[in-house]
């Protein structure tokens, strides 16, 4: 067990280690730095001073050594525009990514889930091609569209919500819908893949056989074990929906993570944007490092397999 | 291949009687699909012909006119015209065009290092395996709108640039799913025979493992397309993708929402059904598609 969590661990560490690499190099082979870095309109002279402020003179493995070490002490640079540490802006803006993922996971359950029961329980039926058009709707359509439509009807037709911003619960409801919807249709069909796996175990046929009602065999004795696999995916999700939530953001004005980004692609405020895919990046390694060592502890067979 | 055959030749081959073999092999064909694909791969192709108007070109005095159906709409305008008075309809014309060039060309060249560095990965084995799955596992890790969001950033938007990122981001899934059928293919006859005939590694990749992995890249390619141009969409929407005045279905979009709130609904919502019929249309055939050539990948 120890040397398995070392060895996940090395590798989640090593993930880290040329994620840090790619996004290093990626800033400097593909043009100057200081391009991106100087705010833009500056002088040569202020340009000049910001190459040997950031040390861009130095040899590329000297430029890297500082860059992991301002990363290890948490310093992500400052933002040009509102001239405070990128770190800092991100804390302020979290709070609203976990709200938004939190009720959109939420949703994205509430669908999925019910619907993936009742797709495994009746195989071919109506519900299962429902459910099938819905998760193949969820994971084809592109997400700012669902999110102007829903503007277009319940905010400018019918005007029962608000079109953007933040503040109370019905500001929550589309934008949240709208980036649930994509992971609804995950859910479901991972509910129903594994439900039906489960359906065909022994130990159903049995608690069929001594004559429970099916209500009781499939809601409690199926449902405990085929939720496994759903419960981890939601997990990591919530994770990867704080992440790409920058679209379902931007569209509903949500001032989260994502929004944080879209501000920082427009205003050319390149440590933002380096920023959040750092920490997004890190984020997403650990939970999945997370998760292993999880799977490991539940399950022998994964630890003593490799 | 029967993926190829037209579905007019299907339903005329059935009438003259021919062996059950070739009608079971399009069972479920997804025909409405395939010819939404091939009607928008023609208006790409042929959008110059097609569309009435020019796309970047529009006068302000025509601007916000809606459908034609539409009180205020003119036959002119069919689909109406956008914030600067350009043609909504030569517009999404155009867009096809876009859509389709980016969409395929990334999908070749994700597919293209993805399946390279998968045969190499899965059958060199080694160093070269660990490194290139450790790569991928890293590249995983990052969501990939963001990475490519990141990408666009620094690069700046232009076409060429989108399809490059868009390659860069997405040869992962093509690496994962084909070392993973090297490695089982590694242990058939044919390639230990090719290897006691004294084939060099080279040739064995090429010509014997090469073959048998297309289907699954092809499948995968065709799964990927709608990704892709979701993506390409999102990009431009943000501002980073295709750069105006360029007629991109995704920056249309961007446009469009500056009249959502007053109602000229027709310039959001028309482009996204285009980019909806396009990636639902390649789903349902990289479905299809899925099951018919690569039991494998029937969990996928």
């Amino acid at each position: 067990m120890k040397q398995y969590i070392i060895r996940r661990v090395g590798y989640s560490l090593l993930s880290l280690f040329l994620l840090s690499l790619v996004i290093f190099l990626f800033v400097r082979v593909t043009g100057d730095p200081v391009s991106l870095l100087v705010e833009p309109g500056a002088s040569p002279e202020d340009i000049e001073n910001m190459r040997r402020q950031f040390g861009l003179d130095r040899p590329l493995w000297e430029q890297y050594w500082h860059f992991m070490a301002s990363l290890a002490a948490g310093d992500l640079g400052q933002s040009f525009y509102y001239r405070t540490p990128v770190l800092e802006l991100y804390f302020q803006r979290l709070p609203n990514s976990l709200l938004l993922a939190a009720v959109a996971m939420a949703l994205s359950l509430l669908i999925g889930i019910p619907s993936g029961i009742l797709a495994a329980v009746r195989v071919d039926g109506f519900w299962d091609s429902a459910g099938k058009i819905f998760a193949l709707l969820g994971l084809s359509l592109p997400s700012f569209w669902v999110g102007l439509v829903l503007i277009l009807f319940f905010s400018v037709y019918l005007g029962w919500l608000p079109s953007s911003g933040s503040g109370t619960p019905l500001h929550l409801l589309m934008p949240a819908f709208t980036l649930g919807w994509y992971f609804a249709a995950a859910h479901m069909r991972l509910t129903r893949s594994s439900m039906l796996e489960v359906l065909g175990s022994e130990y159903i046929k049995l608690a069929r056989l001594k004559g429970l009602p099916e209500a009781l065999v499939i809601g409690k004795h199926a449902l405990k074990n085929a939720l496994i696999p759903v419960i981890t995916l939601a997990g990591i999700n919530l994770v990867v929906m704080i992440n790409v939530a920058v679209v379902v953001e931007t569209v509903f004005a949500w001032p989260g993570i994502g929004r944080l980004l879209y501000e920082g692609i427009t205003f050319r405020d390149f440590p933002i944007v380096q920023g959040v895919v750092v920490i997004g990046g890190a984020m997403i390694v650990l939970v999945n490092l997370l998760v292993d060592i999880l799977y490991a502890l539940i399950d022998p067979r994964i630890r003593l397999e490799s | 291949m029967a993926v190829t055959t037209p579905p007019i030749a299907a339903e005329t081959a059935s009438a003259a009687g021919v062996p059950p073999v070739a009608l079971w092999r399009l069972k479920g064909f997804p025909l409405i699909p395939v010819m939404i694909l091939l009607f928008i791969a023609f208006v790409a192709i042929f959008a110059d012909v097609l569309a009435p108007h020019d796309p970047q070109i529009g006068s302000l005095a025509r601007r916000f006119r809606p459908p034609a159906w539409q009180a205020g709409g003119s036959m002119d305008y069919l689909l109406g015209t956008d914030h600067v008075g350009r043609d909504v309809l030569s517009r999404l014309i155009f867009g096809a065009r876009v859509s389709m060039v980016v969409g395929i060309t990334a999908v070749l060249v994700a597919g293209g290092i993805g399946t390279l560095l998968g045969i190499v990965s899965g059958y060199l084995g080694g160093w070269a395996d660990q490194v290139v799955m450790r790569v991928t596992d890293t590249w995983l890790a990052l969501p990939a709108l963001t990475f490519a969001i990141f990408l666009a950033a620094i690069v700046g938007p232009s076409e060429l640039n989108i399809i490059a990122i868009l390659g860069l981001v997405y040869w992962t899934r093509y690496a994962r799913v084909i070392r993973g059928e090297v490695l089982s293919l590694k242990q058939r006859e044919f390639v230990r025979l090719a290897i006691v005939a004294g084939c060099s590694k080279r040739v064995i990749m090429w010509r014997h493992i090469l073959p048998n992995v297309i289907n699954s890249a092809v499948v995968l390619a065709t799964l990927m397309l709608g990704v892709v141009i979701v993506t390409e969409a999102s990009l431009s929407f943000l501002g980073v993708g295709v750069p105006p005045p360029k007629p991109a279905w995704g920056l249309m979009m961007a446009d469009g929402k500056k009249g959502l709130m007053v109602g000229y609904w027709w310039l959001t919502v028309l482009p996204g059904i285009c980019i909806m019929l396009m990636v639902l249309s390649a789903n349902l055939l990289g479905d299809w598609l899925r099951v018919k050539l690569d039991p494998q990948l029937r969990q996928l």
